[in-house]
């Protein structure tokens, strides 16, 4: 079996599974104690909390929140601005964002806030001008994700931000930068960013675990209530093992990102060249100049996404289409819609996502089965 | 051989699965999406619901096979829920799982099994095939209670070549043992009796919502025409049906025919009820053509016993002469054609022919 769904999820890496094995079995402190045990726990915890901030160029290590994965840092950075103070702040935010972003918006809409979609283009890019043009006095919080997850596609996020601060300088931008981390360079100074949200199973750390950037001075409502941790931005009982891991998966992903980029950007165009011997008219659905070097989200004219992925699992290759839902049945997925696709076509439009365990053969390897399939079902 | 199944979440399709793997086949399991609400969530009622296709992916899990749920949401919106809508509008009492059958299960699906991957189709449904040199025959289930024959008569010699239904050969209780014995979790989960794009069990309350023409107030007339009372939409009867009308005349009364479209019902005398046979349409035969002994035994509804009677080619369609006098037959069911425990075909009930003619008509 081939593995090309590392958008999804991909591979714990060895030095996540060795930081939480150190801490598995005494590990357990609650760092919120005044004990020995106690201590030891929160010795780690800020340590992790200091590198972290470190890994990601934020000036301080408090403005570091961690939370259960990227879904809640989406929530507490959506949320936890547009409803700072009681107030019902306005939110604007691109049509292809992840639903853990769209999905809190939809719901503060719901409560009384201003919600403002900015369209993207057909490539799935968002004009900064247009993102800045859509920024009011009532605006709580400006939300562009660094990167797709559907389709790969790298947003001008540090342009976006430019923009946001000509228009309103006080207004905070929020990236969700869940999918690229692995791949891009994320520096909060040079992104331009107020709120940051990391998640770390996408890259090679454990599930349940994540982060919010949050600049000093951004004022946030806690979603989460309770016994105040995090200086009262989330609180719960803090996951030391799952942080320490994440921790350690982020310092091992920027050690290894140059060369990551290099290996799954050449495993990938390898397995389009080859593809294309197969699927002529294949179609990529990304810009090629903006595009993460691990994501190949292409189209195969003719050709129903649903059968497909279902022969690709019988032929060993995993592979994904739009966004699952619980039940598992795929639907049309709105990134694609928001990108001017029709429903036929998003519904022939199939993703592959080489990860940081790829080798250099499997492009070559994968093009031929899913080549062979698709040349059977047309 | 690698099998599809097409799994809804209850025990007679899990166990299906179950019997096609100890045979030593490869099995895929399959749950079909059909209905949505309006977020593109699956319904939490009545059959396959969230809940239901959980239950079938752990049972595909648990029997080590790989499970995906299709997306048929559009097709069975057009092909089975506007069509229940339209047709109990124009008057008729349809049976939307034989059309789900008809179009989505043994159409779509089916056509779809080799691009699969699968040569066969197969569902949990109670009925049996047999082969013999005539080809294949369609049977009734071995346990008579839960015989699901009826809803399968539209299937011919193509569709029956390329499906298995190996819990027709079971009694109900064995099925639910051997899912037990497999320790599968819908070992003891109760029979679904709603439809599935019923989101509250009853299928009036959708029509109220979807169709509230059904829901209109309207009257009541005799046979002759005359009101003899009012109701408060046609959504409430069911041809046949005696008691809530409403309406005290000394000797009972019947509804004997519903009009949506004018917001009529119309009732009367028990023998003004009664039909002496019935035109059916789209008929289809299992062995492809009509058998040369037309007296069969014909099924009217899904839980009825099958009556004597003599079918008559007329033109596209078929009328069936009752040797007695049938009750409370309502266009748009079924009228299946048996001899013995076998099905020879089928089609729909378009309209009844009445022993005594109603002034009306």
């Amino acid at each position: 079996m081939l593995y090309l769904d590392h958008a999804a999820t991909t591979v714990l890496r060895p030095e996540a599974t060795e930081a939480m094995a150190a801490l598995a079995a005494d590990g357990y402190g609650n760092p919120s104690g005044l004990h020995g045990v106690s201590r030891r726990a929160k010795n780690v915890l800020e340590a992790a909390r200091e590198r972290a901030a470190d890994l990601i160029g934020a000036d301080h290590p408090l403005e570091i929140v961690f939370t259960g994965g990227g879904t809640e840092a989406d929530n507490l950075a959506i949320a936890g601005r547009a409803l700072v103070g009681g107030q019902r702040g306005g939110i604007v935010t691109v049509a292809t964002e992840h639903d853990a972003v769209l999905e809190t918006a939809r719901f503060l809409a719901t409560m009384g806030c201003d919600v403002t979609i900015v369209p993207v283009d057909r490539s799935g890019r968002v004009d900064p001008s247009a993102a800045g043009a859509a920024v009011t006095e009532g605006t709580a919080v400006v939300s562009v994700m660094t990167a797709n997850n559907e389709t790969g596609v790298v947003q001008p996020v540090a342009a976006v931000a430019e923009a946001v601060t000509a228009a309103a300088p006080t207004v905070p931008v929020h990236t969700d930068a869940v999918q690229a981390f692995i791949a891009e360079p994320v520096d909060v100074a040079a992104l331009g960013v107020s709120l940051l949200s990391l998640a770390a199973h996408k890259f090679g750390g454990p599930k349940g675990v994540g982060l919010l950037y949050v600049r000093n001075g951004v004022e946030l409502e806690p979603v989460l209530h309770g016994g105040g941790q995090e200086l009262g931005r989330r609180s719960g009982t803090h996951n030391v093992v799952g942080i320490t891991g994440m921790v350690a998966a982020m310092e091992a992903t920027v050690a290894d990102r140059n060369s990551y980029r290099h290996r799954v950007a050449a495993a990938r165009d390898a397995f389009e060249d080859g593809l294309r011997g197969y699927v002529p008219d294949l179609v990529v659905n990304a810009p090629l100049d903006a595009r993460l070097p691990q994501h190949s989200h292409v189209r195969f004219p003719g050709v129903g996404a649903e059968t497909l992925l279902i022969r690709l699992d019988q032929a060993g290759i995993a592979a994904a289409a739009g966004s699952a839902c619980h039940s598992g049945a795929i639907d049309i997925s709105h990134v694609l819609a928001a990108m001017g696709m029709t429903a036929v076509e998003a519904g022939e439009c199939v993703r592959f996502s080489f990860g940081w365990v790829t080798q250099s053969g499997d492009g070559p390897f994968a093009a031929d089965i899913v080549g062979k399939v698709v040349e059977d079902l047309r | 051989m690698r099998a599809l199944v097409a799994m809804s979440g209850g025990v007679d399709s899990s166990v299906a699965a179950a019997l096609m793997l100890e045979d030593g086949h490869d099995v895929v399991g399959v749950t079909l999406k059909q209905w949505e609400g309006a977020a593109g969530e699956m319904p939490t009622a009545g059959c396959c619901t969230v809940a239901d296709a959980e239950d079938a992916g752990r049972v595909a899990a648990q029997l080590d096979m790989p499970y995906y749920v299709l997306d048929y949401v559009d097709e069975f919106r057009s092909e089975v829920v506007d069509r229940f809508g339209a047709d109990y509008m124009d008057g008729r009492t349809p049976n939307p799982c034989i059309e789900c059958n008809r179009t989505v299960r043994f159409r779509a699906l089916l056509e779809r099994t080799a691009a699969l991957g699968c040569d066969v189709l197969v569902t949990g449904h109670h009925a049996r095939i047999r082969r013999d040199d005539d080809g294949f025959h369609l049977l009734a289930a071995v346990d008579g209670s839960k015989d699901q024959s009826y809803v399968l008569h539209m299937l011919g010699q193509r569709e029956l070549a390329r499906i298995r239904l190996p819990v027709g050969e079971m009694r109900k209780d064995d099925v639910r043992r051997h899912a037990a014995r497999l320790g599968l979790r819908t070992a003891s989960k109760p029979d679904s009796q709603d439809l599935c794009f019923v989101r509250t069990g009853d299928y009036r309350d959708f029509l109220r919502e979807e169709f509230p023409e059904a829901a209109r107030p309207g009257v009541i007339v005799d046979t002759e025409g005359v009101e003899v009372g009012r109701h408060g939409g046609t959504v409430d009867f069911t041809i046949g049906q005696r008691k809530g009308l409403g309406v005290a005349l000394g000797e009972a009364r019947y509804v004997v025919d519903i009009e949506p479209s004018t917001a009529t019902i119309v009732i009367g005398r028990k023998r003004e009820l009664e039909v002496r046979g019935c035109v059916v349409e789209g008929v289809s035969f299992v062995a492809g053509a009509a058998p040369a002994d037309r007296s069969v035994s014909v099924k009217v509804r899904y839980r009825s016993r099958p009556v004597p009677g003599v079918l008559h080619q007329d033109g596209a369609a078929w009328r069936v002469d009752f040797t007695d006098p049938q009750l409370g037959i309502a266009p748009g069911q079924a009228a299946v054609f048996y001899r013995g425990d076998e099905v020879l075909g089928g089609g729909t009930i378009a309209r009844t022919l009445q022993s005594t003619r109603h002034p009306r008509y």
